[in-house]
């Protein structure tokens, strides 16, 4: 959308003026152009393809960083989010991998079910991470809990869940849920689990109404949906996901201090740290679905100083108070990975070894009875 | 609680809510208007003044949106024939069948009643239900999802009539065509044949336009004339609309019931709703003989049932967090936006914000439909003008709406394919509700099928909810055939004329015979690509197929045995448009979406509509100036071509 920006001292004003012109517009009376102070380095219009629908997770992402980016960047840029759904994302990374200029014009928002086909070699996907640099990654953490009924405490329901298959509702085999469920088969739970959900939330609605012994959400869902049934006595957490910190370990997760990490209960339930290919797989879709669970990209070939132009306005924001606060709400309490940290994460996540691969794929037919593609 | 109740009523009328809400209410009603566009698109626009607002000010603009699309894309369904989103495919068939008879203003203006009425009885049974939803909501698990989803589909039974075979195959294409795609269960892809278009099935939008609109756009253009093949009364026909609704009070007030219910459980909502409620307008009539030709009540029903369905989808949005519909799937992004996570919170923290959003949608209903109301009857003055001056601006303005589906060349090839099925199925009166049921209703009756069987095992089928939604499935399907048994039975012990009890002789045209052998042949086909799936993955598109064919047998064996009926079905005129609709698609990709939209309405207007050529140039820059102006908004990109990057950059 294109709208000349309006400076004005009142904000309902500027929110009238701005609601306004759209009114104007959208009956085809006028059509606003775009009048822009141009930098030298940074485009006047950046075109920020979301290969999500509107409204979905990672479209209110990318709209809430929108105008922390434009105003932190030299010049203002107008930053247009384009929306190219389909194939799960992979359409619109397809496109983007194609289409895009690499003058700094053209950004991509990914996400975990951008990440994951590419790790796994979906034959639809035709986009390589190789040619893209990260500007910025935003972390996700995740807890899975269980039914009361399994267990009143942590413990006792970690030692019913060993006992006893438990069903869990996914939505597809490749999807997000794929570390939690590799992270449940190596603590040796026999895991049920039951695809076609549309979405997490769907999952949450199985195991409210009783259908799932266990769920899995992340940070958000799990505080505003999930932390009030563990008060009501109607479920129990188990474990977090945990974070990565800046060496690439895996450390607790800041929001659920209290709460240990998937590594902590294998460590205590087997006397020694998880490892072997199911860890190694385990680590790297973690990483690249939660650690690094939504990257704003750019094709590799954009000009150095650009990229560090970008990196930069992004430190610039995120170190402040007003982000925080306004951040705290849409990200939950995790910092943005910027510049260096995150192509090092990337790189180390994306690249997928053919053992790896070959384990997991033996791993999916044998477990839950699916070919990978 | 009356202090909540009062805060969010004062909060609900402070100006700057009210302004915004005005706001909300025109945009929607405009991308409403605008075939295709809908909820997802006008909340696009919106979203971007979202993020920072005064939260209960943004919720008035959203909630104002929200309200009046499934007012507003009623006029494209009754004037046009077009299926402006699925709140209004129900509407289509009886409303559109009215306008053709004249009578566009009365389908309008009723249908805006209904709409309006319907939308306040569900926030008023909201108001209260919102406090009690969660326990509801939660006792609808996966098998009585299932079963719903096949009350819906026992609608077919319903609506399909004397020919019950042809339906079920028609149903049956429907559930094909509605596999297409993942599968739910195993992630698997099925009957894609290499086409990335159709990795992700095809789209409801497409297959709406394809199979309503498309063969009604031919139809009009072979006839000639007007839409309104009769006089139209507009003013005596806008204040009927308005006595019809007082006539069908009962009707109303039961299809905005149904529609809040249902709207409240997630994941179903809009899609079984108008055919539920549409079926119900059947099976309650006395004289089902009008429905299809015209009936009123076949649009009453799902209008008054559209508006309260799309506040009841707000229940499973606000407190789950998990959305009812595309629409509302949307709403909840901008929830996220201005900060506020749904959940238990909605009711126990910010009751007063779900009170002002729950009456913001009675309010901008009210506003939304008086508006449509004031200009139903000027716009119904569009079916008296000679269709031919129509059919360019319509056509590209269902090719614009399909490309909006998944906004690929794809789609318009799509929208192509459909329409000639379409096309054979009008012409062969063959039932396109019925198709269309069984592609809406494909999904959910295989995921949640599979999902109650895995979660409960057989248990899932003894449910209490399962076995009343069960016995309303057969009262559904048996207590009309048992009622005219009975009326038969005491007609022939009074008149003693047994014989006239005897089904009537089934027809037989040469599409028909088309249609018998290219469905097989797509049996065939389908039945060789999903051999290789796993069983789980497999067995929804072996069921449809084995319906599809085993019905095409049926009615072949009944034509066989009963000696047919002769019909003739013409076809000729038909496939030339359709051939000139593919050619149209050739160029735009050709050429470019807006230059061969452009001088396709152009050519069309001087050479078949014959205008003046002065009108001809200012309709077609007319749509130029439209297609531009959309792709600057939605930020679009239309099939390129050679000459579109050059004129339009």
């Amino acid at each position: 959308m294109m709208i000349p920006r309006t400076e004005t001292k009142n904000p309902l004003l500027g929110k009238l003026k701005k609601a306004a012109l759209l009114g104007i517009a959208i009956t085809g009376i006028g059509l606003a152009t775009s009048v822009q102070a141009q930098d030298a380095d940074v485009p006047g219009n950046i075109k920020w393809t979301v290969p999500f629908g509107v409204g979905g997770g990672t479209d209110v992402w990318a709209r809430f960083f929108a105008p922390w980016l434009s105003e932190s960047l030299p010049g203002e840029p107008t930053i247009m989010i384009d929306n190219v759904p389909g194939g799960g994302s992979i359409n619109g990374a397809n496109l983007f991998a194609i289409r895009a200029r690499a003058d700094g014009s053209n950004w991509l928002g990914t996400s975990a079910s951008t990440q994951y086909p590419a790790m796994l070699g979906d034959p639809r996907v035709r986009y390589d991470y190789n040619d893209w640099t990260p500007i910025l990654a935003t972390p996700t953490g995740g807890v899975v809990y269980a039914q009361p009924s399994l267990g009143e405490t942590a413990d006792t329901a970690l030692d019913a869940l060993l006992e006893q298959p438990v069903k869990l509702a996914a939505q597809n085999p490749t999807g997000v849920e794929l570390p939690v469920l590799i992270a449940l088969d190596m603590l040796g739970a026999d895991v049920q689990a039951v695809f076609g959900m549309r979405s997490r939330g769907e999952g949450r609605l199985a195991f409210e109404r009783g259908e799932a012994d266990i769920d899995f959400q992340t940070t958000s869902a799990y505080l505003s949906n999930v932390e009030p049934l563990v008060e009501a006595g109607k479920a129990v957490p188990l474990f977090s996901l945990g974070v990565l910190n800046d060496e690439g370990q895996i450390v607790r997760d800041p929001t659920f201090p209290d709460l240990p990490t998937f590594n902590e209960i294998y460590q205590a339930r087997h006397g020694e740290a998880p490892s072997g290919q199911e860890y190694e797989a385990f680590r790297k879709f973690f990483a690249s679905g939660y650690a690094l669970q939504k990257l704003i990209m750019v094709p590799k070939d954009t000009p150095q100083p650009l990229i560090d132009t970008y990196r930069q306005a992004a430190r610039d924001f995120v170190g402040t108070d007003a982000f925080k606060e306004a951040a705290a709400a849409q990200l939950g309490p995790y910092t943005p990975v910027i510049g260096d940290v995150a192509q090092r994460h990337l790189e180390d996540a994306m690249s997928i070894d053919e053992a790896t691969r070959d384990w997991l794929a033996n791993w999916l037919q044998s477990e839950h009875d699916v070919k990978l593609q | 609680m009356l202090d909540i109740l009062l805060s969010s009523l004062g909060q609900l009328f402070t100006l700057s809510h009210l302004l915004f809400m005005v706001l909300g209410v025109l945009v929607g009603l405009v991308v409403g208007i605008i075939p295709g566009l809908g909820g997802i698109a006008g909340m696009s626009l919106l979203l971007p003044f979202l993020y920072g607002m005064e939260p209960s000010v943004a919720l008035g603009m959203l909630m104002g949106l929200v309200a009046v699309i499934p007012t507003g894309d009623t006029f494209a369904s009754v004037l046009l024939g077009i299926p402006g989103s699925s709140a209004s495919q129900a509407t289509v068939i009886d409303g559109f069948s009215l306008a053709k008879r004249g009578q566009a203003a009365r389908a309008l203006s009723s249908a805006f009643l209904s709409s309006m009425i319907g939308g306040l009885i569900g926030a008023v049974i909201l108001t209260g239900f919102i406090l009690i939803a969660r326990p509801l909501v939660l006792s609808f698990s996966s098998s009585e999802l299932f079963m719903l989803t096949l009350l819906g589909l026992s609608m077919v039974a319903v609506l399909s009539g004397r020919d019950l075979f042809k339906g079920l195959a028609a149903c049956g294409l429907g559930l094909l065509v509605g596999a297409i795609g993942m599968a739910p269960a195993t992630g698997e892809f099925r009957m894609n044949f290499g086409l990335d278009y159709l990795y992700d099935g095809v789209p409801l939008v497409v297959v709406g336009l394809g199979i309503f609109a498309l063969p009604e756009i031919i139809d009009l253009l072979v006839k000639r004339g007007a839409i309104a093949e009769e006089p139209c009364k507009l003013g005596e026909g806008w204040r009927q609309g308005i006595r019809d609704v007082r006539e069908q009070r009962g009707l109303v007030a039961r299809c905005a019931a149904i529609g809040s219910l249902i709207g409240t459980i997630p994941g179903l909502a809009g899609s079984v709703v108008d055919w539920l409620t549409y079926g119900h307008a059947v099976q309650s009539a006395k004289d089902k003989s009008e429905f299809g030709q015209g009936d009123i009540r076949g649009v009453i029903a799902p209008e008054s049932a559209n508006n309260a369905c799309a506040c009841g989808a707000m229940v499973p949005t606000l407190l789950f967090g998990v959305p009812g519909s595309g629409t509302a799937a949307v709403f909840l992004g901008g929830l996220l936006l201005l900060g506020l996570q749904p959940g238990v919170g909605m009711i126990e923290t910010h009751l007063d914000l779900t009170y002002t959003i729950i009456w913001s949608l009675a309010l901008a209903n009210i506003l939304g439909a008086a508006l449509c109301l004031v200009l139903a009857r000027p716009v119904a003055g569009l079916t008296r003008v000679p269709f031919a001056t129509l059919a360019p601006v319509i056509t590209v303005l269902i090719m614009f709406a399909a490309f909006q589906a998944t906004r690929s060349a794809g789609d318009l090839f799509a929208l192509g394919a459909v329409g000639v099925l379409g096309v054979l199925f009008k012409q062969a009166n063959w039932s396109r509700p019925a198709f269309l049921i069984g592609f809406v209703l494909a999904p959910g009756a295989e995921g949640y099928f599979y999902q109650a069987v895995q979660f409960q095992g057989t248990d899932a089928f003894m449910r209490p909810g399962v076995l009343i939604i069960g016995a309303l499935i057969l009262a559904a399907l048996f207590i009309p055939v048992l009622r005219s048994l009975w009326l038969k039975r005491r007609q022939a012990s009074t008149v003693g004329a047994a014989s006239t009890a005897r089904a009537e002789p089934p027809t037989l045209g040469v599409i028909d015979v088309v249609l018998f052998a290219a469905l097989l042949a797509t049996a065939v086909v389908a039945w060789i690509d999903v051999a290789d799936l796993t069983l789980i993955g497999g067995i929804m598109p072996r069921l449809a197929i084995t319906i599809l064919a085993a019905s095409c047998l049926l009615e072949i064996a009944r034509c066989l045995l009963h000696r047919p009926q002769r019909q003739p079905q013409a076809i000729g005129q038909q496939g030339l448009w359709l051939i000139g609709f593919f050619a149209l698609v050739g160029s735009m990709l050709l050429l470019g979406f807006v230059t061969a939209a452009t001088l396709f309405s152009l050519v069309f207007l001087l050479t078949v509509a014959r205008l003046k050529p002065w009108m001809a140039i200012i309709m077609s820059l007319g749509v130029m100036a439209f297609l531009v102006g959309m792709a600057q908004f939605l930020t679009l990109t239309y099939p390129p071509g050679i000459i579109d990057p050059l004129l339009f950059g």
